[in-house]
């Protein structure tokens, strides 16, 4: 379940990054390459689950599942907390930095 | 129980790389040579390793966090439980040398195959407009 959402997580990324997002002010491209980095990382975390449980890999208990999705949502969400903070450090549109100096 | 530390080590190495590539970059643009005026536009390498340090320090950053749900990583020495008794650090080592080291692998060979696809889509010229045939 942790794979699978962050897999979505990646695709959603790529396919806003490709439309819309595309800016590399936005840093969005680095957002979509730390999922999809995750992403084949806990693939190769799945395959080996695979070989070592088999048939029974496809068919977790529920509690486990709902675990695991906690888990991948909780994943992707710091991805974003990780991206923005790297936006807000870079403030590429001078904003943060506009409006910290920005005089009464 | 540690995967993750194998390709956080590659990113540390990586990022080092990467960061003596940019200066070298720097000082050939700064001193105008001639291999930095290319007549074919072409991905600095410094990004091309950018992208391969977003993802091997993207998916640590986020195993790790796994590892802190399923209480592997501790905040206290030595970090990992599996490194508290002798049997469970041999358990551990042994899955870093598969598990981490096929993670390294695999991200490095999507990132060598990343770079493949655009090398071939930089030196691929778009057709002039009315001469495209479908």
């Amino acid at each position: 379940m942790t794979l699978l959402i962050t897999v979505f997580a990646a695709v959603i990324c790529t396919a806003l990054w490709y439309f819309k997002l595309h800016d590399s002010k936005l840093m969005f491209g680095r957002l979509c390459l730390m999922y999809w980095g995750a992403a084949l990382m806990w693939t190769v975390d799945a395959v080996f689950e695979y070989v070592e449980q088999e048939a029974a890999f496809f068919d977790p208990a529920a509690h486990d599942m709902l675990n695991d999705a906690f888990l991948g949502l909780s994943a992707a969400a710091l991805g974003l907390v990780i991206w923005l903070v790297m936006l807000l450090i870079k403030d590429p549109r001078h904003v943060l930095r506009n409006t910290l100096t920005k005089k009464e | 129980m540690a995967c993750f530390t194998v390709p956080a080590a590659e990113a540390i190495v990586t990022t080092v790389i990467a960061v003596a590539v940019k200066r070298k970059e720097k000082k050939a643009e700064n001193s105008g040579s001639a291999s930095a005026k290319t007549e074919t536009p072409s991905i600095k390498m410094s990004v091309k390793l950018g992208w391969l340090n977003m993802m091997l320090w993207g998916g640590s950053i986020l195993l790790m966090f796994e590892h802190i749900w399923h209480g592997e990583v501790v905040p206290w020495f030595p970090f990992l439980t599996a490194a508290s008794s002798a049997e469970d650090t041999q358990e551990m080592l042994h899955e870093m040398a598969t598990v981490g080291v096929t993670m390294a692998v695999l991200v490095t060979a999507v990132w060598i195959a990343m770079v493949a696809v655009s090398n071939a889509i930089m030196k691929h010229k778009p057709a002039p407009e009315g001469e495209q045939t479908s």
